[in-house]
Order: C-alpha cells, then sequence, then structure tokens
C-alpha cells in the first residue's frame, strides 16, 4: 500500500456521536453506560475530519479521486455523526449498527473499526480525534493501530502529508517532537492542528446525495460474542454521581480580600 | 495486604533519578504485591539502588536498544516482560505514551486496560471518575492481566526498606512492527516550578491576564506551585500550551487550584474539578467558576494575587 506519489488519497475519518458536552451527562443506573440521548458528533472529531478534507483539498479534492470515508460504529442515531461529517466535506460514510455492540469497551470498538476498515480494501490515512469526549481514555487510536499493524502517530498538532510520508508535531508537555512514518498510518490530532469549519448550505445539499454504508457484525464477519458487554475486557462494577460541591464562600474585595484568601487558605492547611 | 503477586511497574526512560509518578507507581506495587520493574533502557547502579528501596526484587530490562519511536517499541517490549514475569497486573503511567502503551499491549496480550485510576484496591478493581468528573465509577478488568494506568498524586510516595540489589533479567525487546520514528526533539526551557500533572498546587490564569501572567507566577511561586493556564490563554501565546488545563489539555487534581481570571467553560472544568479545594478570583460575580469554587474572590487578580503572595512570603517569613 506504499504511496510513493502525490496521487489521490484514501482517507479514513472516525466519528463518534457522543453526549453534548454543554449539558449535565449522565451514566444510566442499571448498566453504568453513558446516556447519549442530547448527542451530537463529538467536536474533537471536528478536527480530524477538517484535517483529512484540507489534505484532499490540496490534492484536488474529489474530483481527483481523492477520498474521505467518515466510519463509525453506534446505535442509530449515530448515524447523525457521519452525516454532519458528510455536510462538511467527507465524500461518503459507513455506519456499523447492530444490537450486539451496546456496552463494548476500547477493544470491542477497536476491533469492529479494524474489520470495517478492512473492509474498505487499501486506505493511506485513519485519522482519528484526540479522544472521545465521553470515555476519555484515548485508548481506541492506539489499539486500531495496533490491530491494523500500522505506525501511529498521535496528538498531532500539525500534520503533513508528502511523497507518501507523514509528518507530525505533537507537543508532550516537557518538549515538542517531529515524528514521521510511511503511509499508511493511523494518525490522531489536536484541537491545536486547525479552526474546523461550518457547514454551509451547499455541504448541506450535496451531502443528502452522499451514499451511508449500513454494515452489521455479520457483514464483517465478526462474532457478537466478540464485542459488546459479554466480549469487553472491563467492565465496571459501580457508579456513583459525584455529590455538587458544596456552596463556598464568595466574597467581593475591599481591599483585604487577597489577606482573606490567605486565611482561607491557612485554614484549609494548605500553607 | 502485601499479597506474593508480582506487580509490574513500568519505568519509562529513565534519566536519572525516579520521578516522582514512578516512585508512586512502585509505591501503589507495594501495596497490592511484591513490585518488579520493566525499564525501557538499561538502570544505571543507582536506579538500581533506588528500585530495590521500593522493594523491587527484579528488574527486566530490553536485551537490545528500544527504537525511538512512538508507543510501538515500548508495548512490544513490555508483552515479553509480562510473557516472563506473569504478574498480576502491570501500573503504567497516565500520559499519552503510557495510555497508548497500556493500549497496544491490551491488544497484543488479550488483555483489558483501565485507564486514569485514583486508586486500585487489593482486588485489582480501580477507581476512577469518568464524564469530565461528574462520576465517580468502579471499574475492574475481566481478561488477561489487568493494564492500569494511574494518575499523579493518586498515593504519597514512600521507599519502604529494600534489601539488597534486584536481579536484573534481560528480556527479548520483540518485534514493533511500522512505527512512527522521532525525527526531532526540542526540550522546552524548565521553569524550575513543579510538573503541572504532579503538582501539589496549581496556580492558573485565563484571559482574565491580558497578556501578563506575572502575578500569577508570583503567587505559584510563593506557594511552590505549578502554573496552569485557560486554552484562551495559551491561543492567544501568553504561556506554553503545555500550560493549558481542561479537555483538550491537562487534567489536574491537585490539593489546591487557584483559578484567576479564567470563566469556567465547561472544557476547562473537565480539566481541574477534581481538584480537592479550589479557589476562584474573578471580576464578574455571576462568571460559573463560582458555582465549583470553595471561596471565591469577586476581585481584580491584578490586586488581589500579589495582595495574597506577598502575605504569604511575609507568613512563611
Ligand atoms: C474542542 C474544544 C476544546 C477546548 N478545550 C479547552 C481546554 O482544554 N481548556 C480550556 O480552558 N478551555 C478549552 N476550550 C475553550 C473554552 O470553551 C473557553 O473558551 C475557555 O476556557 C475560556 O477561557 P477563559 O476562561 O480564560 O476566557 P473567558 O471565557 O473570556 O473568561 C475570562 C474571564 O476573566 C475574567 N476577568 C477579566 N479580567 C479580569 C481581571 N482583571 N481580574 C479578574 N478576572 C478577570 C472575566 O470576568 C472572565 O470571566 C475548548 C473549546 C473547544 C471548542
Amino acid at each position: 500500500m506504499h504511496k510513493a506519489d502525490n496521487s489521490a488519497l484514501k482517507i479514513v475519518v472516525l466519528v463518534k456521536y457522543v453526549p453534548d458536552t454543554q449539558f449535565d451527562r449522565h451514566l444510566t443506573a442499571n448498566s453504568h453506560t453513558v446516556d447519549r440521548s442530547e448527542s451530537i458528533l463529538s467536536e474533537l472529531d471536528e478536527y480530524a475530519i477538517e484535517a483529512a478534507l484540507q489534505l484532499i483539498e490540496a490534492r484536488g479534492g474529489a474530483k481527483a479521486g481523492n477520498t474521505v470515508t467518515a466510519l463509525t460504529v453506534g446505535p442509530a442515531a449515530a448515524v447523525n455523526a457521519v452525516k454532519k461529517a458528510l455536510q462538511l466535506g467527507a465524500t461518503d460514510g459507513v455506519h456499523v449498527t447492530d444490537e450486539a455492540l451496546a456496552g463494548s469497551d476500547a477493544s470491542g470498538t477497536s476491533l469492529v473499526l479494524a474489520a470495517a476498515i478492512r473492509s474498505l480494501g487499501p486506505v493511506d490515512l485513519v485519522l482519528t480525534g484526540m479522544a472521545s469526549t465521553d470515555g476519555e481514555t484515548s485508548l481506541v487510536p492506539a489499539q486500531l493501530a495496533e490491530r491494523l499493524g500500522l505506525a501511529q502517530l498521535t496528538f498531532a498538532a500539525s500534520l503533513e502529508v508528502d511523497g507518501g510520508v507523514v509528518t507530525a508535531r505533537r507537543d508532550d508537555g516537557q518538549e515538542s517532537e517531529t515524528v514521521q512514518a510511511q503511509l499508511p498510518a493511523l494518525v490522531s490530532v489536536t484541537d491545536q492542528i486547525n479552526e474546523p469549519r461550518y457547514p454551509n448550505f451547499k455541504g448541506i445539499i450535496a451531502a443528502k446525495k452522499k451514499k451511508v454504508a449500513e454494515l452489521a457484525l455479520s457483514d464483517l464477519g465478526l462474532d457478537p460474542g466478540q464485542v459488546g458487554r459479554t466480549g469487553a475486557w472491563t467492565t465496571v462494577l459501580s457508579a456513583e454521581a459525584r455529590p455538587p460541591r458544596g456552596q463556598g464562600t464568595i466574597i467581593t474585595d475591599e481591599g483585604d480580600a487577597g489577606i482573606k484568601l490567605v486565611d482561607f487558605l491557612a485554614s484549609r492547611k494548605l500553607l | 495486604m502485601a499479597g506474593t503477586a508480582k506487580i509490574l511497574v513500568f519505568i519509562d526512560s529513565p534519566d536519572g533519578p525516579l520521578h516522582k509518578v514512578q516512585r508512586e507507581l512502585l509505591t501503589l506495587a507495594g501495596t497490592l504485591g511484591e513490585p518488579a520493574a520493566a525499564v525501557s533502557s538499561p538502570p544505571d547502579e543507582a536506579l538500581l539502588a533506588e528500585l530495590a528501596g521500593y522493594g523491587a526484587a527484579t528488574v527486566y530490562q530490553p536485551a537490545a536498544q528500544l527504537e525511538d519511536s512512538l508507543v510501538a517499541p515500548n508495548a512490544a517490549f513490555l508483552a515479553n516482560v509480562v510473557r516472563e514475569a506473569a504478574p498480576a497486573a502491570v501500573l503504567l503511567e497516565n500520559s499519552y505514551e503510557g495510555k497508548e502503551t497500556a493500549a497496544r499491549l491490551g491488544i497484543k496480550l488479550s488483555s483489558g486496560v483501565v485507564t486514569d485510576a485514583i486508586a486500585v484496591a487489593p482486588d485489582l478493581s480501580v477507581t476512577k471518575s469518568v464524564l469530565a468528573g461528574a462520576y465517580t465509577v468502579v471499574a475492574k478488568v475481566t481478561t488477561g492481566t489487568p493494564l492500569i494506568t494511574v494518575k499523579a498524586n493518586s498515593i504519597e510516595a514512600a521507599a519502604g526498606t529494600g534489601t539488597g540489589m534486584p536481579v536484573v533479567v534481560e528480556v527479548d525487546p520483540g518485534e514493533p512492527g511500522p512505527a512512527a520514528r522521532v525525527t526531532e526533539r526540542s526540550a522546552k526551557p524548565a521553569s524550575g516550578r513543579p510538573d503541572l500533572g504532579e503538582a501539589r498546587v496549581v496556580v492558573a490564569g485565563g484571559r482574565g491576564v491580558n497578556g501578563d501572567f506575572g502575578p500569577i507566577e508570583e503567587l505559584a511561586d510563593a506557594l511552590g506551585g505549578a502554573v496552569g493556564a485557560s486554552r484562551a490563554a495559551t491561543d492567544a501565546g501568553w504561556i506554553d500550551h503545555s500550560a493549558q488545563v481542561g479537555q483538550t489539555g491537562k487534567t489536574v487534581s491537585p490539593q489546591l487550584y487557584i483559578s484567576a481570571g479564567i470563566s469556567g467553560a465547561i472544557q476547562q472544568k473537565a480539566g481541574m474539578q477534581t481538584a480537592q479545594v479550589i479557589v476562584a478570583v474573578n471580576k464578574d460575580a455571576d462568571s460559573p467558576v463560582f458555582e465549583i469554587a470553595d471561596f471565591g474572590v469577586v476581585g481584580d487578580l491584578f490586586q488581589v494575587l500579589p495582595q495574597a503572595a506577598g502575605e504569604i512570603r511575609k507568613r512563611k517569613g
């Protein structure tokens, strides 16, 4: 699958349908899974979609044979994440959905994503967000790279593809690194990489004509026992809503608030 | 209750004495069983002695140097160590590299991973907070060797009375497969302050500092703390991106978080609302940050912070 030249790119972008972080989010009482009403495309995936679109636009876009496939695994409503990606400019979509998937952990999700990507034939680049805003573990990109045998360039704050080589810059706190790999590769991007676009009217109309393939586990040769709660390698034993922080003391500065602040710290033995 | 099962701690790129988080991991391992260490490059005598102090009887090192690539070489090496040592669990740092090493190792070993641990019980169940701190859950690995990434400050590091030097075992580094090579590294200038992710005190500034982190740094130094920031402040270029606290920055759980000139957007809260004590200074009384503050000052940070820093220096005298 090596690309020695700058011919058309085939990109898969992972998108996830997650509860909107602007509202209070809940775990369901019985299964400790995330309540998915009030969901949207994960805002961190918008950066991955934007990165994919910029890469293909620099190569003549879809007309030149470049593709950006938006892929999601999730319940029926999760197709909305794919549709949003199509409105933004992705060329087609894949939605893997199956009753058996409920309660999957990162291992199960990465298994299904890997099978779905293999079903698409050779791919140059798999792009993801830096984490999902609900699971927040950042495990799936690395597990997917392991399953597909791809080099991973994660937490990319910049990204370039040239002559079959992908280069990214990542910021690791103590140092900043430049990392490089041959295509095909998996790249996760941070919110530092770009400014995601909004869908425009033309994009929304065009999206209606784009294809979304709906796949079940059997289409991917997977067994229901490998995924969902049964196939998970981890389980949640109990969940407790964090008690709301008690109402604190709020004062208005009358010239001595700095002293009062220090009194407070001293009272809590924080000096 | 220390059992006899081995608890393997991964020590990534040792470069001198153990880091605080690494000492915490070893201490935690000692509460769960018999600590053992896997180091990604050969330890020197001083490091071996330090590991011995934390009760590590066995240290696994790669038989050949690992490639300078992201994640994959660490995961391949650790998979072989786990096969050799058959530990009851593996503990790793909760950094990007730590989580992703655990992630790939999990696939190699068909083992479950739990990230962001704040406590690990003797039965290896893990306490962590989810949904940006809205819930605390207890999770457990049900398949394979539990792979657990542990947050900083989850336990007080305490060296035991280690006896004798550890046995060093060389392990085949394995085949990492395709990996991204690190072609360039540029270290950031050291600030002399504690690491943001590990600090007991964090003083953070936002758009309200208006380009001047002076008052934030002054208060942080008076308290021996680290400096944090909102994305508005890092995006403006007033401070390095590595100082960002929040959903897409660092998640911190210090004993004290002082927020100044930060409104308290949901993405900021995601990174700091598990702090034990939160103090907010903001000139807008309606700012959402006051909803989560244990102590709040409606006022100008340029007045309040220097006054507080001066008072602390006076009292510490
Ligand atoms: C995908 C995504 C990810 C994000 N990730 C993060 C993240 O990780 N971390 C993060 O912080 N944000 C993040 N954000 C941004 C977040 O939504 C807010 O925009 C940001 O936190 C606002 O920063 P701020 O509070 O400093 O600025 P503002 O919201 O502008 O607030 C400034 C505050 O300073 C106060 N102020 C002004 N002058 C003074 C003064 N002299 N003294 C005292 N108070 C004063 C004002 O009253 C105001 O409350 C993210 C956004 C998105 C979309």
